[in-house]
């Protein structure tokens, strides 16, 4: 069995859930869990924010080949540029690009694929281990700890969201954001990953 | 494919393959139960029944959106419509096994209706003959509830409510949905 530990974040950055599942991992104390977690949560959302928009032509189809060239977010000088569009300007630095690119034609700046929102850090490796990110749209983060040569880990990872939505969710007993301390689901987590090793 | 064909096959999926089943009348058994003795415990006070309703759906939303998330597997929606499609033909399907429709859009997209065509909470089911009930009763407000909850923790604040009720001698059963937010940021404000 590769999959070495798993911690869960609530949406607020609290840590509501550590186990390991492999005997003679070193053990952090409760407090280091919770800076842990709560440290994660703040890159995590450091990693959401600096995800790089592309400029976009309004007029043209999304695939235009200037998605290759990299976004003029250099210069952070606030201007006081009167801008017409107010659309991309939310913030100076895309409110930069946009003005130097105005003279153009009307860009706007916009993630690679726009149905998708940027995610943030989703994995994370070492020679040792690999940490892999999960969050749902509700906000709620897992991450597991793997070793690196492990596949298929959105499998167990999906898995496991159902085994939290069953165990967790559905015990009217669990308070919402609150420690999951919920004995099934240790059960059904260990019996299930036990069982696949 | 328009989203809300893709909705229905999507619920027609999940449906078939990973759903548990439960025998329907135990389910209306169970809720029609809950409703009747709510109505004894707050002595007919019919306004109270339909605000306790909504708050046990609206934690019964709140877990059941993980629930649907983690079988249904699908990404966030792009637009309130994709949402209203979403809810109708996925949500009621795994959970219901109904698919209401969506119609009756005010222009600005903020604002549908659910007209349900059959409604397993409420068969068999006779308002009490009191003169009120008929009046002031909604029946089934537990699924307003349910949808202001869940989409709560997806970053929607909607406000929802009955506006007709066969139970009510009314000709269809319908719901009135509406967007009021997108909750931008998920960080509490009173973080540090």
């Amino acid at each position: 069995m590769s999959v070495f530990s798993l911690i869960i974040i609530n949406k607020a950055g609290g840590l509501v859930y550590q186990r390991e599942f492999q005997p003679g991992l070193r053990k952090l104390s409760t407090n280091d869990y919770l800076v842990l977690a709560g440290t994660f949560h703040g890159v995590h959302a450091i990693t959401r924010t600096i995800t790089p928009k592309l400029p976009l032509t309004v007029t043209a189809p999304a695939t235009t080949p200037t998605t290759a060239s990299t976004p003029n977010v250099t210069s952070p000088s606030a201007t006081s540029t009167p801008m017409p569009s107010s659309a991309a300007a939310t913030s100076s630095a895309t409110a930069a690009a946009a003005a130097a690119a105005a003279a153009a034609a009307t860009t706007t700046h916009s993630f690679p694929n726009p149905g998708v929102p940027a995610t943030g850090l989703e994995t994370m490796e070492t020679d040792k281990f690999r940490l892999t990110c999960f969050q749902t749209l509700t906000g709620t983060k897992f991450l597991l700890f793997t070793d690196p040569l492990m596949t298929n880990i959105d499998v167990i990872m999906k898995k496991i969201y159902e085994l939290y939505a069953d165990f967790v969710m559905k015990n009217p007993f669990y308070q919402l954001e609150m420690p999951v301390r919920c004995e099934s689901f240790d059960r059904n987590l260990t019996g299930w990953l036990r069982g696949r090793a | 494919m328009s989203s809300a064909t893709k909705a229905s096959r999507i619920g027609e999926e999940l449906w078939k393959t990973r759903v548990d089943k439960v025998n329907a009348e135990l389910v209306t058994l169970t809720y029609g139960t809950i409703v009747a003795q709510l109505c004894q415990d707050y002595d007919g006070n019919y306004q109270e029944v339909n605000k306790q309703l909504e708050k046990m759906g609206y934690n019964i939303g709140m877990r059941l959106i993980e629930d649907f998330l983690a079988k249904s597997n699908v990404g966030r929606c792009a637009n309130f419509r994709e949402t209203a499609d979403m809810i109708a033909k996925v949500g009621f399907r795994i959970f219901l096994n109904i698919a209401p429709t969506v119609t009756n859009w005010t222009s600005d997209n903020n604002q549908f209706s659910l007209v349900f065509d059959e409604n397993p909470l409420a068969d068999f089911v006779e308002l009490p003959d009191d003169g009120r009930a008929q009046d002031e009763l909604w029946f089934s407000n537990i699924l307003c509830g349910v949808l202001r909850g869940a989409l709560e923790m997806v970053q929607m604040q909607i406000e929802a409510h009955f506006v007709s009720d066969v139970l009510r001698g009314d000709d269809t059963t319908e719901m009135r949905v509406s967007l009021v937010r997108y909750i931008e940021d998920e960080m509490p404000p009173d973080e540090e």
